[in-house]
């Protein structure tokens, strides 16, 4: 993950892109002129021309409250991501398949116990494992204050 | 000395039976070897728990007066199969509602399907029954609408056409993008391995043979009481077999059956595979009769002697291709990582380990309190 830039500001955001933007490269321009290095942890294009990408942004707040500003006049919108992703322990099965898909080891499968551990400190509430995982264990809790 | 099922249940019934799970046998058998083990060990226990798509309920619902041929019948909005009885239906794991929105928007997310409706039934929640008739002089009703829960249905088996598979595919993907399929999401290049079945706690690698397994053997299904009805549907007799007769490729399976009012929804999950479908995940357990030295060692095979095929699910697999990169150890996929054309790649499971053990363990418990007890099997699976 971007471990060069823990110190700086970090936010991990849903970005929507209208159709008419979507083919633009808004997010090379903030790298370039905000200096906001990022990861991108989902990115897709919906039939309608829609683009839905979330990012991991890193960077000084300045620059990231700069690259915010100039991304919302390029008519995108901003949606700070779920910051947190719990376990519903009751539900979990133990199956192991969203170890596949976490991206930085939060979710692994205990070698002894064969039990799925979830370390919460690591996880950047990427949601990919709420999308995957097939009985439905992994909630994202929304940070409502974050979104108002 | 070999023993008899019989001898072997009047062991059960005395609270006198030598009861081990599958896993426990392997070192058993290391311990006091094959002779001892065999005249010590009275029953093994296997377990197994994982996403199995051909599961579903066979349901009569009743009638309430006046009465219904019921042709077209849901439950939660979820389609089961009228073209029986009067007002029996059969709902398979894998059906979807109508307006289920599929994989138009891709992947598709398959929230709720046949199996989150059993799991919802035997977990006692009501589920919404909608039957539709055409209307005869001996059942006039037209529609027939009411909230259901299991207590409620006058009969609800679980019938499970193919169940247990013996030895399954380890899914990778040698293309370029991210794949979702029945396996879970495979990533593109090599950079995870997904795998099924529970190893040397999985029911028919300790039988391989099917030497005791067939028509009318005893289970535990779901929580609950079932039993086998012999070969599922894609049952291969003969295929190619390692020298204790461990298959190198998907083989053996089972039709069951058992009555959902004892099961309990810890071993009946519905699940939803994200691009793909939904399905049931089947808690299932069979005891092994260690009825002579020959099954002591069937029952003792351990993780590292079972080799599982390597496949290609981007190209090989869709296309019919039956090419197997190679075989791995379940030992070697168990160790979290295996290696496939010189790349180290992440061994992902699918089955749970920690359930598939639990079922083993509560069917040993059930042999030793002396409330289940074994049954012959009237005509053995298949075995070429």
């Amino acid at each position: 993950m971007m471990a060069d830039c823990l110190k700086g500001y970090r936010k991990i955001v849903i970005l929507t892109f209208p159709p008419e933007v979507s083919g633009n490269p808004v997010v090379c321009v903030i790298s370039k002129k905000y200096d906001i290095s990022f990861s991108i942890l989902q990115a897709q294009i919906t039939p309608r021309k829609e683009g839905h990408m979330t990012l991991e942004l890193c960077g000084p707040e300045e620059n990231y409250k700069q690259a915010m500003a100039y991304l919302q006049e390029q008519g995108v919108r901003i949606t700070p991501a779920a910051e947190t992703v719990s376990r519903d322990d009751d539900s979990c099965v133990h199956c192991g398949m969203c170890t596949a898909m976490c991206p930085n080891d939060s979710l692994t499968l205990d070698p002894v116990t064969r039990r799925v551990v979830f370390d919460s400190d690591r996880c950047t509430a990427c949601g990919m494992c709420t999308r995957v995982c097939p009985v439905k264990a992994m909630h994202a809790d929304v940070d409502m204050e974050q979104l108002q | 000395m070999p023993k008899t099922i019989q001898e072997i249940n009047a062991k059960i019934k005395a609270g006198k039976a030598v009861v081990l799970d599958a896993e426990e046998m392997v070192q058993a058998v290391k311990d006091m070897g094959l002779k001892a083990a065999a005249e010590q060990v009275d029953v093994v226990t296997t377990g197994t728990f994982s996403p199995m798509c051909s599961s579903g309920m066979l349901f009569n619902f009743g009638q309430e007066p006046p009465t219904i041929k019921a042709s077209s019948v849901s439950l939660n909005s979820i389609p089961a199969y009228g073209g029986l009885a009067a007002v029996d239906a059969y709902l398979g794991a894998t059906e979807l509602p109508k307006d289920d929105p599929l994989n138009k928007v891709y992947p598709g997310q398959f929230k709720y399907g046949g199996g989150h409706v059993i799991e919802d039934l035997v977990a006692g929640k009501a589920v919404r029954l909608k039957a539709k008739g055409y209307g005869t002089d001996c059942y006039p009703r037209r529609e027939l609408e009411k909230q259901v829960t299991l207590a409620e249905l006058p009969y609800a088996q679980l019938l499970n056409p193919r169940n247990g598979y013996q030895s399954y595919n380890v899914a990778v993907n040698l293309g370029s993008k991210l794949i979702y399929t029945y396996m879970g999401p495979i990533k593109a290049k090599l950079r995870n391995a997904n795998y099924a079945t529970s190893g040397c706690l999985s029911p028919l690698f300790n039988d391989p043979l099917f030497k005791t397994i067939g028509l009318g053997t005893k289970i535990f299904l779901g929580g609950g009481v079932g039993w086998v009805l012999g070969a599922g549907t894609q049952h291969n007799p003969a295929p190619k077999r390692t020298e204790r007769g461990i298959p190198l490729s998907a083989a053996g399976t089972l039709m069951v059956r058992g009555d959902m009012k004892g099961m309990t929804a810890r071993y009946l999950r519905g699940v939803s595979f994200v691009g793909y479908g939904c399905s049931l995940a089947v808690g299932l357990g069979i005891p092994i009769p260690i009825l002579n030295e020959e099954m002591a060692y069937y029952t003792s095979v351990s993780d590292a002697d079972i080799p599982m095929p390597v496949k290609d699910y981007s190209q090989d697999y869709p296309q019919g291709v039956p090419r197997v990169l190679k075989h791995v150890t379940y030992a070697e996929l168990k160790s979290g990582s295996i290696e496939v054309e010189g790349k180290q790649v992440p061994a992902v499971p699918l089955t749970s380990w920690v359930l598939s053990k639990e079922i083993a363990q509560t069917l040993k418990q059930w042999i030793q309190g002396g409330q289940f007890t074994l049954t012959e099997a009237q005509e053995l699976l298949p075995a070429g």
